[in-house]
């Protein structure tokens, strides 16, 4: 019997906490890390009489976000009361969006890396994205047998932003998570903080045989909160799905949990009532209506979107589809990029690139600085790019003069090489003369080479750069050689 | 349509009403008598007309995006059944 080829079929549900300042329905603060229910007002915790009034600065955000993803942006949407018992749902209904949600459709394209060094573009498509408020927290530390309830988070507003079920593998569901959580972050809706939870993914899973039309039965992976988390759960339960098929086993419609530390999905006890939601029209909320000038507005208000700027960088500076992505991967380093390049010409783009994405991105992960918070200034990292591009030094001096401006040894580039005498020698004069030394005292490799041994050039090579301290312009130091043994 | 006494006792059970069996048939046909009503409003005529999800045809109003509640946590707590280390307790929720 041939096995069967599995296509893995990936949908995922986001939850992005909006960077207001106040809830959803009421003029409670979200802010992070209060004493518990210090932020749960009358509102929050559902006392009787209580009236929701929407926040208008949550409908922005939605409507930014729904512009940024080529969405509609619907003109009458509904809010809806999604029925269950929880405590930290003192309501007894979450408000949300059903049948008419804020925005509809939009897409979102991203850069999957194939594991091969290489990565290939796709584009997923969203279903819509609704705006609703968040429960609050339930601790089940010991309480003298009982569950304490925190609601300070209840009615923090969410965009809940669905996709289509259009990836295929987990590397997919990383990528689309990933260029969704830069794109909240760049247009400023979602401070993306995913240890806070401000970003929570859910995964739904299924597989079907390679060529089948019909979808299989998907299991929905719970509250991931990391990207690794993500690849971990969604890998566990795709091959859980197959061995359990291919055992003659059926899957269930069901949600799971993961793991972290076994690394295993596994379903939560099923409460039997859990999906009889009984969605209604909230009557305490009227329709939300948006006009066209507000829209507009909102348009007029965004930054240029990274997408854009990615083809900017690609077009116009000639830099790969991969540099142009990780540079617009935030706006903090697309700016600093920009600041760079401004500086530095658009003709040293190409450099400008290679230190901000290289010797620069791997200095401030190493010291877990963001790059607004770079000791090396975009202006010094440009001064520094022009030495390069004029000769004036070599790439291994380079980077020494970035440890130098790193350190705060010297205000520029420029004066950290006057300062320790870091100019390249390209008087052709002065290396010769350095040439001359070396080959006096190196009689035995210019030996050796003559006999015919090629790297003996190459330990010559290294012992004029030793002896000019670096300083040397490698290519005329080869040059130099060839004609000097020729 | 007419709902089982089964579906009753779901319904019950959703709403965490405790219902007696001896009350579930006057239940039964008090439910039955609403969906009634709605298959009676279900045979008028409503081509052309827009659904509303509302009885009032208005927009919803909207807030500015301020905090302006201050912490009464104190004054809400003094009337929950029971509170500790600024928590609201209730029932253990998981075994």
């Amino acid at each position: 019997m041939s096995r069967t080829d599995w296509e893995v079929v990936i949908g995922l549900e986001v939850h992005t906490q909006l960077n207001t300042q106040s809830k959803i329905f009421s003029g409670a603060s979200i802010a992070f890390g209060a004493e518990p229910n210090a932020q749960a007002c009358a509102v929050d915790i559902a006392l009787p009489g209580v009236l929701p009034v929407l926040n208008k600065g949550a409908v922005e955000r939605a409507i930014r976000f729904g512009l940024a993803v080529g969405a509609t942006i619907a003109p009458k949407s509904i809010f809806a009361r999604k029925n269950y018992f929880y405590p930290d749902l003192p309501k007894g209904y979450q408000i949300s969006q059903y049948e008419l949600p804020v925005v509809v459709g939009g897409q979102i394209p991203l850069l999957v890396p194939d594991g091969k060094g290489g990565a290939y573009e796709k584009v997923v498509n969203l279903t819509r994205a609704h705006l609703e408020e968040d429960a609050g927290k339930s601790l089940h530390e010991d309480f003298h047998g009982m569950t304490g309830i925190d609601l300070n988070r209840a009615g923090t507003p969410l965009l809940e932003i669905v996709s289509e079920p259009e990836m295929r593998s987990s590397a997919e569901a990383v990528a689309y998570a990933k260029a969704l959580h830069a794109l909240v972050r760049w247009i400023d809706i979602c401070d993306g903080n995913m240890q806070e939870g401000s970003f929570r993914c859910d995964a739904n899973v299924s597989v079907r045989p390679r060529g089948q039309a019909e979808f299989g039965t998907r299991r929905e992976i719970k509250n991931l909160n990391s990207f690794r988390f993500l690849q971990q759960a969604i890998d566990f339960e795709v091959q859980w799905q197959i061995d359990l098929i291919e055992d003659g086993g059926k899957v269930q419609q069901a949600t799971v949990l993961f793991d972290p530390d076994s690394g295993e999905t596994r379903a939560m006890r099923s409460k039997e009532d859990a999906h009889d939601y009984r969605y209604f029209p909230d009557p305490d909320l009227l329709p939300l209506v948006i006009g066209a000038d507000w829209i507009e507005r909102v348009k007029g208000e965004l930054p240029e979107l990274p997408a854009a700027l990615s083809a900017r960088f690609q077009g116009e500076y000639g830099l790969s589809a991969y540099d142009a992505t990780t540079l617009t991967a935030s706006r903090e380093t697309a700016q600093f990029y920009l600041d760079t390049v401004a500086a530095a010409g658009a003709a040293n783009a190409k450099t400008c690139a290679n230190w901000v994405m290289g010797d620069l991105a791997a200095r401030l992960n190493k010291a877990e600085l963001d790059i607004t918070a770079s000791p090396v200034s975009a202006t010094q990292l440009a001064g520094l790019v022009a030495r390069i591009a004029d000769n004036t030094i070599s790439n291994a001096i380079a980077k020494k003069v970035f440890e130098a401006l790193w350190n705060k040894e010297g205000e520029s580039a420029d004066a950290i090489i006057d300062a320790h005498g870091l100019k390249q020698v390209t008087d052709t004069g002065a290396i010769e003369a350095i040439i001359d030394e070396v080959l006096a005292a190196n009689q035995k490799s210019v030996e050796e080479f003559r006999a015919g041994k090629e790297k003996a050039f190459n330990a010559l090579v290294g012992q004029c750069m030793k002896a000019s301290k670096g300083k040397a312009n490698p290519a005329q130091v080869n040059e130099l050689l060839k004609k000097k043994l020729g | 349509m007419s709902l089982s006494l089964d579906e009753v006792r779901h319904i019950a059970k959703l709403a965490r009403l405790e219902l007696a069996e001896g009350d579930l048939d006057a239940t039964q046909a008090k439910l039955n008598g609403i969906f009634g009503l709605i298959e009676e409003m279900q045979a008028v005529n409503t081509d052309g007309v827009e659904p509303m999800s509302h009885p009032q045809d208005l927009a919803q109003r909207l807030r500015e995006d301020q905090v302006a509640e201050s912490d009464r946590r104190a004054a809400y707590q003094s009337v929950a059944p029971q509170t500790e280390a600024g928590l609201y307790l209730v029932p253990k929720v998981i075994e």
